[in-house]
């Protein structure tokens, strides 16, 4: 990273699930691909398991950025519909984020099988880019209520 | 031997709560031959300079209702912490932060715009907004100034105990009060409920189909409530799978789905993400076009699902670049 403190360095968290996103990034990572390293991953073992809770934490602990990561739709995920209810609370997500003040673009989701290291590389640079653009969340960190 | 005194306040409340304390009825009696009560604002003309003078620790326990939402109200609860021995939050908005809660999805110079200038009910030619400081011919006056953000009670002060409620059933309070008076109480930090989901007591679950599926959503005025079915089988939001159990489910019997005002069971920090988390769930959709048309019927996610929990929630109140 930057060592120039006046560039903003966002911080992305991003759930993989293991089956196939964890594993696209582990091979980006054998492969050599470089990606940007703002990017902070989590293993769950499917992106079903990934509670809105933990997106909200992400947020309230000030994640300028979550990405959820699974297998591809309809017929990848290891727990056969595993996916769709990530993709189902992600849209709902997406409709809440804004009244809570944080914008729905700081939430992405996306499929990346076991194959697509190169795919893991391209949303990590991709989605890096984009929210440098759109700046440090508005959330400040560790300010709570008041 | 002395009986043991207590004392209740009122924060940003509806009045429910005092309501829900005269609802004991006969059983009040019972209540006050136990105790001595010292200060009750509702019923009993004492004022803020009669609890100053009360010896500090003094009071065995003191019943707060309300959330905090101004300069006032934060003052009168730490007086009133140094007072007593035992601080027990005494509903929704009390221990959750409840319906005045929801003004943290907005900001505090929305909300005074509303209500002094651009409400349609309101006339006020002369554009007065209340200040909290204002110049008057006999020196300067004082009024309450508004939070940015309204708080539940631990929020602000240490609280012991919680009940929950919007409002408080009678029987909660009624063990609440037995068990303190007999010295039962369980750890510090308790909510004084039991610990399972509405839906784990509710009689509609029975109905509830094996796998539960839900294509479009319906706001309670938009159907005919069926009154035997489980409300999200009927697609209308019930908050049951993620809100406390222990309300004797009052909503439900009256055939309104719950609002989650009992908050969540423990182990859950932040009732409106778990409440996406199992609704979304349920959605009869595969696709992005599927998921979204479902979506677009749900109005106001977060008001919904954090009707009494905004301040609780993990993030507070409605973020703002400023």
């Amino acid at each position: 990273m930057s060592s120039d403190k006046s560039v903003f360095e966002p911080r992305i968290v991003a759930f993989l699930c293991n089956w196939c996103s964890y594993t696209g990034a582990d091979l980006a990572g054998t492969a050599r691909m470089k990606y940007p390293a703002n990017v902070r991953t989590i293993r769950v073992m499917c992106s079903g398991r990934v509670d809105a809770q933990f997106v909200m934490k992400a947020f309230a602990e000030g994640a300028d950025a979550v990405l959820i990561s699974g297998c591809h739709t309809p017929s990848d995920c290891h727990y056969q519909e595993g996916n769709f209810k990530a993709l189902r609370r992600y849209y709902l997500l997406k409709k809440m984020l804004p009244q809570f003040g944080i914008e729905p673009e700081r939430l992405r989701l996306e499929w990346i099988s076991a194959a697509e290291g190169d795919k893991f590389q391209e949303v990590c640079t991709e989605y890096t880019e984009q929210i440098k653009k759109l700046g440090p969340s508005p959330v400040k960190k560790g300010v709570k209520n008041g | 031997m002395a009986k043991p005194k207590i004392a209740f306040y009122w924060c940003a409340s509806c009045g429910g709560c005092e309501e829900a304390v005269v609802d004991l009825a006969e059983d009040i009696l019972k209540v006050v031959e136990a105790v001595d009560i010292v200060f009750w604002p509702c019923a009993l003309d004492l004022k803020r300079t009669d609890v100053e003078a009360m010896e500090d620790g003094s009071i065995a326990v003191t019943f707060i209702n309300g959330a905090i939402n101004s300069d006032e109200l934060e003052e009168m609860v730490h007086i009133l912490r140094k007072k007593s021995q035992l601080i027990v939050a005494f509903g929704s908005c009390s221990h959750l932060g409840g319906i005045p809660g929801l003004a943290n999805l907005t900001d505090k110079a929305s909300i005074l715009k509303s209500v002094y200038l651009t409400g349609p009910t309101n006339v006020n030619q002369s554009k007065t907004i209340p200040l909290a400081k204002s110049p008057s011919p006999d020196g300067e006056l004082h009024l309450p100034e508004l939070k940015e953000n309204a708080l539940a009670l631990d929020q602000v002060i240490d609280v012991d105990y919680y009940i929950p409620g919007c409002s408080v059933p009678k029987k909660l309070i009624l063990d609440a009060v037995t068990a303190i008076l007999t010295g039962n109480l369980p750890p510090k930090g308790s909510v004084l409920a039991p610990t399972r989901t509405n839906c784990d007591t509710c009689e509609r679950n029975k109905t509830k189909p094996e796998k539960l599926t839900i294509t479009k959503f319906y706001r309670p005025y938009e159907i005919e409530l069926d009154e035997e079915k489980c409300f999200l089988a009927q697609g209308v939001i019930c908050m049951g799978p993620v809100t406390r159990g222990g309300c004797d489910e009052r909503c439900i019997k009256g055939n309104m789905p719950c609002r989650g005002c009992f908050g969540p069971v423990d182990n859950v920090y932040d009732q409106g993400a778990k409440f996406i988390s199992a609704l979304a769930s349920l959605f009869d959709a595969k696709t992005d076009e599927e998921v979204q048309a479902i979506v677009d019927t749900i109005q106001d996610p977060a008001g919904t699902f954090y009707r009494f929990s905004v301040a609780k929630s993990m993030l507070g109140h409605k973020v703002s670049k400023e």
